[in-house]
């Protein structure tokens, strides 16, 4: 009896450690796992990203890549914690800014700049600089560029005709004021504005500044000279921006309508303006009322003017740069994959497959619908590149700039004020 | 009589011996229960508490541990804070406006339709639906009301040919419009918490009012309010509480704005502490709100509800 215990316990143990060890054997045998984590939801655009990963395996045998996802609220809350357990994902989206900066400054992400040089730089000279160097912080690389952006003037051709304004001509920003004031003579609204969200409303601010201060003064105002943020060129940014404000541009109760109201508006041909992001000719007709919108061809686009008297120019642009980060812990393969995810091919794909703004060198001439392309070859004259404020600048310096930028255009607060305001806070963050 | 005749030493004894067993066979109940709640209570709600106090004199956005302290900082910037102070301002309004507004209009239709007459029932309904409602969905709804394009508002508007407002966006209005519709949503609550108090009146009081005269106000004032006292008190509380840590009806509506004119504490905490990252930040408005929601709690039962 008991022996017959004893051979059975001995055959289970020895089942187990069998079962066990094959199992780490499988393991090590099979894989390096790459784990994937994003906020996209469009299932479209997971479909082409899961076909990338899968050609990845294909051409790397022993390699998995993983995709996980995380709704974006979800993901900015998770994030933190994520990062210091033992379950981090290899790679993460990242919009860039304050916000991967101080992930950088936590110890747990690996920067990119081994892979990005090796090969005689031969990831780096494959991208534009301009999105190298908006997820590069204390010389390092802390993210795979994966797309940019692009905000501009879309405008409602028909109403631009009643009101006899001429787009292409549009160069300053008193002419661009002109055009508002024509557009209200014609019973007009000029310009569709979501003040409830805020942010849409921050482009005006951060174009504005922009165009004052120029890449340099921006990057001065960051080092804390010439007062900062609270600088001649950003308080004259507001002053305009109060100037526009007062011509009451925006459509009624714009101070509680949100991006999606906005785009409703110019979408349903309620407003002839709209500053928004390249995707504006989809994203319009899908909230507008009819959900078809404007017809692509009544839509015109023209960039941010400029300002006379400062030193910003049309190319420098505004907009999106979003990149990928990897982990401390990740496989050694991740930044072969991220390399392989940006390469002109699979960017060319993705452009092509889901309306990215592509980042890799001559990719943009996979795009074909005209604004878009339009878009792309604006992009790929650019000479600056400023990163959303409300990311650049991190989580709370980037909310009192929505917030001042509201303030200031429904004439809330002085611009002083608000230059003051945000260099009040920024202080904080130089240290 | 031999019964009677029990030397007193015996009972006492017998009375000890007996409370000594009662006192026992507490503990195993005391140590079976008592850890896990105990526990849950400390992991869940005292643990917590003290993480945020603590959080509360560091500059932290959440990454990594936090190592900048800043001492009283935080709390000096919450009250040097403009919106901070609309939304104590706010608080007092909705306080206010429940108090003043909410529950008499909840009394008075307790009174008309706690009695039975025809279709009190369906009356009862009626008013008390609001509050079954999501309070996310009851802003959602009355946003919808409120919009100066497409809303019942702006239809109203066009009928009589007037231009719609814009009664979220404006500055000056968004706040009252908001206390609408606080009050639509809570009153059915206080109403029902009547409802249940007046039917525990005893009817020949109000008979015997009757019988000496009295009129139905003289009643109302005399009787029926008084006997409900402990009722009104513990709505107040309610009410009070409630207008303290409203949030989730206001996110949909306006989000706090326009101009932060619609702040109250829990959004002021959510937009400038969550939102952006400012852990440290937002700790610190946890704690002056726990401060605020504790103090008032405890003062209002110890003076108001010491009988009840």
């Amino acid at each position: 009896m008991s022996n017959r215990y004893h051979r059975m316990r001995l055959i289970s143990a020895t089942a187990v450690a069998l079962a066990g060890g094959l199992f780490t054997a499988g393991v090590a045998a099979a894989d390096s796992v790459i784990r994937w984590m994003h906020v996209e939801q469009v299932p479209g655009n997971i479909a082409v990203w899961n076909q990338i990963a899968k050609d990845f395996e294909a051409k790397h045998p022993g390699v998995k890549v993983e995709l996980q996802f995380l709704e974006n609220q979800a993901f900015k809350a998770k994030l933190p914690t994520l990062l210091q357990s033992n379950d981090a994902p290899s790679i993460f989206y990242s919009w860039g800014g304050g916000v991967l900066k101080a992930q950088s400054e936590t110890g747990t992400l690996r920067p990119i700049n081994a892979a990005l040089d090796a090969n005689g730089g031969e990831w780096r000279k494959s991208v534009n600089a301009s999105a190298v160097d908006g997820l590069t912080f204390d010389g390092k690389v802390w993210a795979s560029p994966f797309k940019s952006g692009l905000v501009s003037f879309y405008y409602n051709k028909e109403l631009f005709k009643k009101a006899g304004v001429d787009a292409s001509k549009i160069a300053t920003w008193d002419d661009f004021l002109g055009a508002v004031k024509a557009l209200k003579q014609a019973g007009v609204t000029p310009i569709a504005g979501g003040g409830r969200d805020k942010w849409p409303l921050h482009f005006y601010w951060s174009y504005l500044s922009m165009r004052e201060a120029g890449q340099k003064g921006f990057a001065d105002a960051k080092a804390g000279k010439n007062d900062g943020f609270a600088g001649k060129p950003f308080v004259k940014a507001g002053e305009r921006m109060a100037e526009l404000g007062k011509l009451e541009p925006f459509q009624n109760g714009y101070l509680g309508a949100t991006w999606n109201d906005a785009l409703a508006t110019f979408g349903d041909g309620r407003a002839a303006l709209i500053l928004s992001f390249e995707n504006t000719p989809a994203t319009q007709a899908s909230n507008s009322t009819s959900r078809k919108g404007l017809a692509d061809d009544n839509i015109g686009r023209f960039p941010f003017p400029v300002v006379s008297g400062g030193p910003g120019v049309t190319t420098d642009s505004f907009g999106g740069l979003n990149g990928w980060v990897v982990t401390k812990n990740a496989p050694p393969e991740t930044e072969e994959f991220l390399r392989y995810m940006a390469s002109v091919d699979v960017q060319k794909v993705l452009a092509r497959d889901t309306q990215i703004m592509p980042v890799a060198k001559g990719a943009s001439e996979a795009i074909s619908k005209p604004l878009l392309k339009e878009v792309a070859e604006a992009l790929a004259r650019e000479t600056w590149h400023q990163n959303f404020l409300d990311q650049d600048l991190g989580p709370n310096v980037g909310a009192i700039v929505n917030d001042v930028s509201v303030e200031v255009v429904s004439g809330g607060m002085k611009p002083a004020a608000a230059a003051q305001q945000i260099e009040d806070a920024y202080s904080l963050e130089r240290k | 009589m031999s019964a009677n005749a029990v030397p007193s030493g015996k009972t006492l004894a017998v009375s000890r011996r007996s409370k000594r067993s009662l006192a026992n066979s507490k503990w195993p109940v005391l140590i079976l229960f008592l850890p896990p709640a105990l526990l849950v209570f400390t992991v869940l709600v005292i643990l917590p508490m003290g993480e945020a106090a603590w959080y509360s004199f560091y500059n932290w956005n959440g990454y990594g541990s936090p190592t900048q302290w800043v001492g009283w900082r935080n709390y000096q910037l919450i009250f040097r804070n403009s919106a901070f102070t609309q939304a104590l301002i706010n608080n007092g309004l909705i306080v206010l406006a429940s108090l003043c507004v909410q529950v008499p209009l909840a009394l008075w239709l307790a009174t008309m339709i706690s009695s039975r007459i025809k279709g009190a029932l369906f009356f009862r309904l009626i008013f008390f639906l609001p509050y079954v409602l999501a309070d996310v969905a009851a802003g959602m709804i009355w946003r919808f009301v409120y919009d100066g394009d497409f809303g019942l508002v702006a239809g109203i508007s066009h009928f009589i040919g007037v231009e719609p407002p814009f009664w979220l966006a404006d500055r000056d209005v968004a706040m009252y419009a908001i206390l609408g519709v606080v009050v639509w949503k809570y009153f059915g609550f206080h109403m029902m918490l009547f409802i249940a108090g007046l039917q525990a009146i005893d009817k020949s009081v109000l008979e015997a009012a009757d019988i000496d005269g009295a009129t139905g106000f003289q009643k109302f004032r005399l009787v029926t309010l008084p006997l409900l006292g402990s009722t009104v008190r513990l709505s107040v509380f309610f009410a009070v509480v409630g207008s303290l840590q409203l949030f989730d009806m206001i996110m949909p509506l306006t989000g706090g704005g326009p101009s932060n004119s619609t702040q109250t504490m829990v959004t002021f905490l959510y937009n400038f502490g969550v939102t952006r990252m400012q852990v440290g930040f937002g700790s610190a408005v946890g704690v002056v709100l726990f401060v605020i929601c504790v103090t008032l709690a405890f003062s209002y039962k110890r003076v108001f509800m010491r009988n009840d």
